[in-house]
């Protein structure tokens, strides 16, 4: 099980150069840079092709990324132009907001897709099946930020059930108990905004699991032992069915980050969603390297955990 | 006589294809008696298994009419609750594809314990355990401490086929129904598995209903014999009278189409046509008529019964007095043609 964790972790490191050599070529390859905008418009190209020069940036494109990842490797992500502070401060404040509000989407996304996708699966083309199937095509055709906006308008303006803005009350002292309830509260309405829409992805996939392993030959050995209906179901169906559940883990993170980026917009909730698409529009470059960075990791990661998951509860896979 | 322990009567199978019901297996009446081995012989599709999916209650959505008396209590519709009582308790069965009739993901020791824990729900932990690695012995498996903790997956497919009928057998079931239990195992293996059927009979003294196509396990394994075709029980009798002289042409078309070294044939018979399916099988008249069509119309009845040839020797229709192969050059020609 460690070897095979530890093998696992060990192709992560090829995997995360290559990301970081793509990202910073495809960040080069963007026009202008930090100083074709920010710099006063009197400034001589004379002056700004010295300024490149001693910035490093004609430099080959090698050199340069040795420094950018010289700088990564020690915790430096560059400096941003927009807050004039370093880029690994701001996304340490805000990739913690993200953090919880991936937790939180996750979860509901699971609370939602468990129980639809076994009722729909075992009880398959009753009503009941398609009700929920109904439910999970509307939600492939609904664009997640239109989703995101009625829900805003629906609970936060019209209702007044959650907050419109903002990752915690204003006024609060981090630590007490107010500024938990606080973060938990403002999180409530993006996380279940976004996992109404990206679990039915889930619950489809769970359900023709389902059917798919009802109709396996060790189920009637199942029911020729004697075993009742709701045995079969939770004992031998139910974890077969699960288990691809797990493999599909890591693609749910990478849906995640697409997801934050228009919740995180949307319900102005201060998280690297929000900070990419800013960056972007600024021009902040290191901050949109960083960020893009971060976000490939957090991908690969997904694949990590859900192989280790995978290995753990699939005992076909399972190394001794 | 012995005991009678399963008697069918009049069973009829029947599921459901878009709007209509279609019987798979149609009227099929036949009994088991304590230790005695009850082939059922048929091509593919002809209703064996779903004639012992019937018996078993695993069909999921047929229609089953008639009785199927276990026992002297009819089992054909009765709730799951009581079903769930008497199957791997007082039935068990076996099943045709050991490669997929394990859970996955459960290792053996738990699957076996599993059919013993639906039944005897006051067994410690401790006692299951010894119980289903004397079973692993029973059954065969060497090494049975290490098997326990196995997954289906480490084993082989005759391992496997031995842990089906461990789990088949756990309860010490009156009645074992084995689906072609040696079809997916290569020869050497099948032969050890029918070995261990036999002495599981004589240990346990059990009743059990054989489905197979393959003559040589009849011959092997039987007491008596029932063929069937197109849902329906051709000829039943014990197996020595079956076998030196079968009456029904079906019967004989089985007997020639196995590969005779004694005889030096040029050509291996081939019964002309398939199965028909389950929407198109004829349901008036002799079922097999379409496939001996060189008989006449006329041989056969119009409503086709068992008839009593010798005791306990029953042959369905009257086309069995006149029916002859026809002499190969013959149906090369009819070949033919077609």
């Amino acid at each position: 099980m460690w070897k095979f964790s530890v093998r696992r972790i060990l192709i992560m490191i090829p995997q995360i150069i290559l990301l970081s050599i793509l990202i910073f070529i495809l960040a080069k390859m963007m026009p202008g840079d930090a100083l074709s905008g920010m710099v006063d418009p009197n400034v001589s190209p004379e002056r700004l092709e010295e300024l490149r020069e001693s910035l490093g940036w004609n430099d080959p494109w090698y050199v340069q990324y040795g420094d950018w990842v010289g700088g990564v490797v020690q915790g430096d992500l560059g400096q941003s132009f927009r807050f004039k502070m370093p880029v690994s401060e701001i996304v340490g404040q805000r990739i913690i907001n993200t953090f919880w509000l991936s937790l939180a989407t996750l979860i509901f996304t699971y609370l939602i897709a468990i129980p639809l996708g076994i009722t729909s699966g075992r009880y398959n083309d009753s009503l009941l099946d398609q009700a929920i199937t109904s439910y999970t095509y509307i939600g492939f055709a609904t664009p997640l930020f239109i989703f995101a906006l009625v829900m805003l308008w629906v609970f936060g303006f019209m209702l007044g059930w959650f907050p419109t803005s903002g990752s915690v009350s204003p006024g609060l002292e981090p630590g007490t108990f107010e500024y938990v309830m606080s973060k938990i509260y403002h999180l409530i309405l993006p996380a279940i905004a976004m996992a109404l829409i990206t679990t039915v992805n889930t619950v489809q996939y769970l359900r023709s699991e389902i059917i798919d392993t009802k109709q396996k030959d060790f189920i009637i050995t199942a029911r020729a032992k004697g075993a009742s209906e709701s045995r079969v179901y939770n004992r031998h169906i139910l974890r077969n069915s699960l288990l691809p559940l797990a493999a599909f883990f890591g693609f749910e993170i990478t849906g995640l980050i697409g997801g934050t980026i228009f919740v995180e917009n949307i319900f102005g909730y201060p998280g690297m969603g929000q900070l990419f698409l800013e960056s972007i529009t600024l021009r902040d470059y290191s901050v949109v390297t960083a960020v893009t960075l971060l976000f490939g990791i957090a991908a690969i990661l997904g694949a990590l955990l859900s192989d280790i998951i995978l290995s753990l509860v699939d005992p076909r896979i399972r190394i001794k | 006589m012995s005991e009678k322990l399963l008697e069918v009567k009049n069973l009829k199978t029947s599921f459901r294809i878009k709007d209509d019901y279609y019987a798979a297996v149609d009227d099929v009446s036949l009994s088991v008696n304590k230790n005695e081995v009850l082939a059922i012989v048929g091509e593919s599709g002809c209703g064996k298994s779903a004639l012992a999916f019937s018996i078993m209650g695993l069909h999921n959505r047929a229609k089953i009419e008639g009785n199927i008396m276990f026992k002297n209590q009819d089992i054909a519709n009765i709730s799951p609750a009581k079903l769930n009582k008497l199957r791997g308790n007082n039935m068990g069965m076996i099943f045709q594809d050991p490669l997929t009739a394990l859970n996955p993901l459960m290792e053996i020791g738990d699957q076996i314990g599993e059919a013993l824990l639906l039944h005897n729900k006051d067994l410690s932990k401790e006692k299951r355990k010894d119980k289903v690695i004397q079973l692993l012995t029973k059954v065969g498996i060497p090494r049975p401490e290490h098997v326990y903790e196995q997954f289906p997956h480490e084993l082989s497919g005759g391992m496997r086929q031995r842990v089906v009928i461990a789990t088949a057998i756990a309860n010490e079931p009156e009645l074992l129904i084995a689906d072609e239990p040696t079809t997916a195992l290569d020869v050497t293996i099948q032969s050890q598995i029918l070995d261990l059927i036999k002495e599981l009979k004589d240990d346990m003294d059990a009743g059990i209903i054989m489905i197979t196509h393959d003559l040589g396990v009849v011959a092997e394994m039987a007491d008596r014999v029932a063929v069937m075709y197109a849902g329906q029980i051709v000829e039943v009798s014990d197996v020595y009278t079956l076998f030196e002289s079968p009456l029904h042409p079906y019967t004989r078309s089985l007997f020639n189409s196995v590969p005779n070294t004694a005889e030096a044939q040029s050509k291996l018979h081939v019964i002309q046509g398939i199965v028909p399916s389950l929407q198109k099988l004829p349901r008036e008249g002799c079922r097999f008529s379409a496939r001996i069509p060189w008989v006449e119309e006329s041989a056969h009845e119009e409503h086709p019964e068992l008839h009593e040839v010798s005791p306990g020797h029953f042959v369905r229709c009257t086309c069995y007095k006149h029916f002859n192969f026809p002499d190969s050059s013959k149906e090369e020609q009819q070949h033919g043609i077609s």
